[in-house]
């Protein structure tokens, strides 16, 4: 392991060419790639790596970015790609294309505000709305997580269980172009950590045909059987901890980060990096005695409802932090959470830094105060921080 | 070795099966089905991968678990069948694989929402044979104008007839400077199958155009589809040619430039009924096309 001075973006890239080279011993690795910011670094970095069984696409466009990663993985490569906002909108039938298809592609999506007009800065609004595409997706809050998560990502992926796409999920700029220390493992440990690919649907010189029609009722076993994979995604991510810990000697964060949470009253939700300043928030509220806690919502698809329900047992008030906005409904952290609320819990929606703007401590302070002193819940509140 | 139907019967080298398999549901007098066939007798023992777009070639194939296709096969997005096919080629490569990936696509996922995706892998010249069978209409969503419908055809989003010209296909992608452009016509089986074979055995972005006879969308005979490419071929309107490397020319077929030949065209198809089509207007515009393909002829 070395310790490197790293941006997110250059983690990932990093992660996904010793993963790309782990599978060597097999049919090699693969990606198309096409810039966007803030995410370009990333497959900058990517095609200047060498692979002794792989290649790099450039290609003219986020949907083909996709599609050549569906054609190497259809044909048992392992592959990357990376993109943001308008170019995941860009990208979506492939996207869900990929899900359909049961390919274990892993993908960085760097989190950046819907245009136009043109925001190049964070709103989770992109990835969330991508959630019913059939891909596992997880939110990370530092350099080391998304390294940490991209690797993580192919033998979850990869599993037999579940061979679903994943989707690594980070703040614009707050990490993507923030360098911090990260630690890289080595070639050899990331060998030992990822069996090499062996995809049971790979096109080889067999007549079959993958896609084609399906009629009703395939359809709906197609879909059963996407859904029973996303049922198959917890506990085959829980041994994949197990073996993370076992090759690198650190832990790979959980589905549900909580912080202060088991003794809280009070629990203030959100997804990404702000859960950093929610945390010192939390500290001083306590020190003030107010019981608060935190959760961080890591993987938000499959979405771990049993965990955090069972964070939000016997808690009075729950504040959910939503950096997106979905217009019509409100936050779509809030809209999924709502539901497992405890009877008689007040659950309240703050969507907070949409569009990218600084969620400072004051503003989640005036969110706890406000979720401490309602007399019951109301409409969404869409804070103006930017 | 292959006498009398130059190469469109069974022989030994063939492939056990054929590409299109029994139990498709194809119209009768389908040009894309007479196609696959040529294409499954050209393919012989090669290995291959088909990378087929949403259109009629891939939901004819049969729903799930069936199908038609007898070789390796993915079903890609409607755009981007030559990106699915780049992913493939380049696997292949990388695992020391002589597999040759196909991609076989209509006129709506090549001259339409395909472009820019065929553009790119043609820039790139990745190495896959992409074979268009343009039957000249969105046929699998029922018979819409696409930008390879030529004037005067009437479709059911242009019920008078189209008013604007198709595009020129082989030019497109000869000014990618592609290694090999071909137009193929299915009522000349030499020609055909030469440059089928010819296709498949080369490297780089490979381009063939197979005007594509669909009964179905043109209102036509479905027992005339080859007769209608003849006439197509003897007035002139569908040059047979391929294109080196995107400037050397050569025509494969001298037409005869033939007005009877050019009447008829029209005539037995029902789409043109409505479209008023003067002759010698026709005729004119089929004069101007020679005299530009043969200037790039001497040019190259």
């Amino acid at each position: 392991m070395t310790m490197e001075l790293l941006s997110a973006n250059h983690a990932s890239a990093v992660a996904a060419t010793l993963a790309g080279r782990a599978n060597r011993s097999a049919r090699g690795f693969g990606s198309g790639v096409y810039p966007i910011t803030p995410q370009t670094e990333c497959i900058e970095l990517l095609c200047n790596q060498e692979f002794e069984k792989g290649h790099v696409v450039r290609v003219e466009s986020e949907h083909s970015a996709m599609a050549v990663c569906m054609g190497f993985a259809l044909s048992g490569a392992r592959t990357f790609t990376a993109s943001s906002s308008n170019g995941l909108a860009y990208m979506n039938e492939n996207v869900f294309a990929a899900g359909f298809y049961r390919l274990p592609i892993v993908m960085m999506a760097v989190n950046r505000a819907l245009g136009p007009p043109w925001n190049i800065w964070v709103d989770h609004g992109d990835t969330l709305s991508l959630r019913d595409a059939g891909w596992v997706q997880l939110y990370c809050e530092t350099n080391q997580e998304v390294a940490d998560t991209t690797l993580a990502a192919y033998r979850l992926a990869e599993d037999r269980r579940v061979m679903l796409p994943v989707m690594v999920c980070q703040d614009a700029f707050i990490l993507s172009h923030t360098m911090m220390m990260t630690d890289i493992p080595e070639q050899a440990a990331v060998d030992a950590f990822l069996p090499a690919l062996d995809l049971p649907h790979r096109v080889s010189n067999r007549p079959r045909t993958v896609g084609g029609l399906d009629t009703p009722h395939e359809t709906e076993a197609h879909r059963r059987q996407q859904e029973v994979a996303m049922g198959q995604v917890q506990p085959v991510y829980a041994e994949v901890q197990a073996e993370f810990l076992k090759h690198f000697g650190r832990k790979l964060a959980d589905p549900v980060v909580s912080y202060r949470a088991d003794d809280a009253e009070v629990l203030l939700v959100s997804m990404g990096t702000i859960a950093a300043t929610v945390r010192t928030v939390v500290d001083e509220a306590r020190a003030k005695g107010v019981r608060a806690g935190a959760l961080r919502v890591r993987m938000f698809r499959p979405f771990p409802a049993e965990v955090l329900a069972r964070a939000m047992a016997g808690k009075k008030r729950v504040g959910i932090i939503d950096r997106n906005l979905c217009p019509g409904l409100g936050g779509i952290l809030w809209s999924e959470m709502r539901a497992l609320a405890p009877a008689g819990c007040l659950v309240q929606d703050y969507m907070a830094g949409v569009g990218g703007g600084d969620v400072r401590p004051h503003h989640l302070k005036w969110i706890l105060d406000d979720l401490c002193s309602r007399p019951e819940a109301g409409a969404p509140i869409f804070l103006e921080v930017g | 070795m292959e006498p009398a139907l130059q190469g469109v019967v069974q022989t030994r080298a063939d492939r056990p099966e054929p590409l299109l398999r029994c139990g498709n549901t194809n119209c009768g007098g389908c040009g894309m089905s007479i196609g696959l066939n040529l294409l499954s007798h050209a393919i012989a023992d090669r290995p291959i991968q088909l990378v087929i777009p949403a259109c009629c070639g891939i939901v004819t194939a049969g729903a799930f678990p069936f199908s038609a296709y007898g070789a390796p096969t993915v079903a890609a997005t409607f755009a981007a069948a030559a990106a699915f096919a780049t992913g493939l080629a380049h696997a292949a490569r990388i695992n020391g694989e002589k597999t040759r990936v196909i991609c076989f696509a209509g006129d709506g996922g090549t001259y339409d929402i395909g472009m820019a995706t065929l553009s790119a892998a043609a820039e790139r010249n990745e190495d896959i044979l992409y074979l268009c069978y343009d039957n000249e209409i969105y046929g699998n969503t029922g018979g819409q104008r696409s930008s390879a419908t030529p004037m005067g055809a009437a479709t059911s989003t242009t019920p008078l007839g189209k008013d604007v010209a198709k595009k020129d296909i082989i030019a497109i992608m000869a000014a990618h400077r592609v290694p090999y452009a071909a137009t193929v016509s299915l009522a000349h089986l030499d020609d055909a199958m030469r440059k089928l074979r010819f296709a498949l055995d080369q490297k780089g972005f490979r381009f063939l155009h197979m005007l594509s006879p669909c009964p179905t969308g043109w209102k036509s005979e479905p027992a005339d589809g080859i007769e209608l490419l003849r006439l197509a071929v003897r007035s002139g309107l569908y040059a047979v040619y391929e294109v080196f490397d995107g400037y050397k020319t050569v025509i494969n077929v001298e037409p005869e430039m033939s007005d009877a030949a050019l009447e008829r065209y029209f005539a037995e198809q029902g789409r043109f009924r409505k479209a008023n089509l003067d002759v010698a207007k026709l005729r004119e515009a089929v004069r101007r096309q020679w005299v530009e393909l043969r200037s790039r002829v001497t040019a190259g």
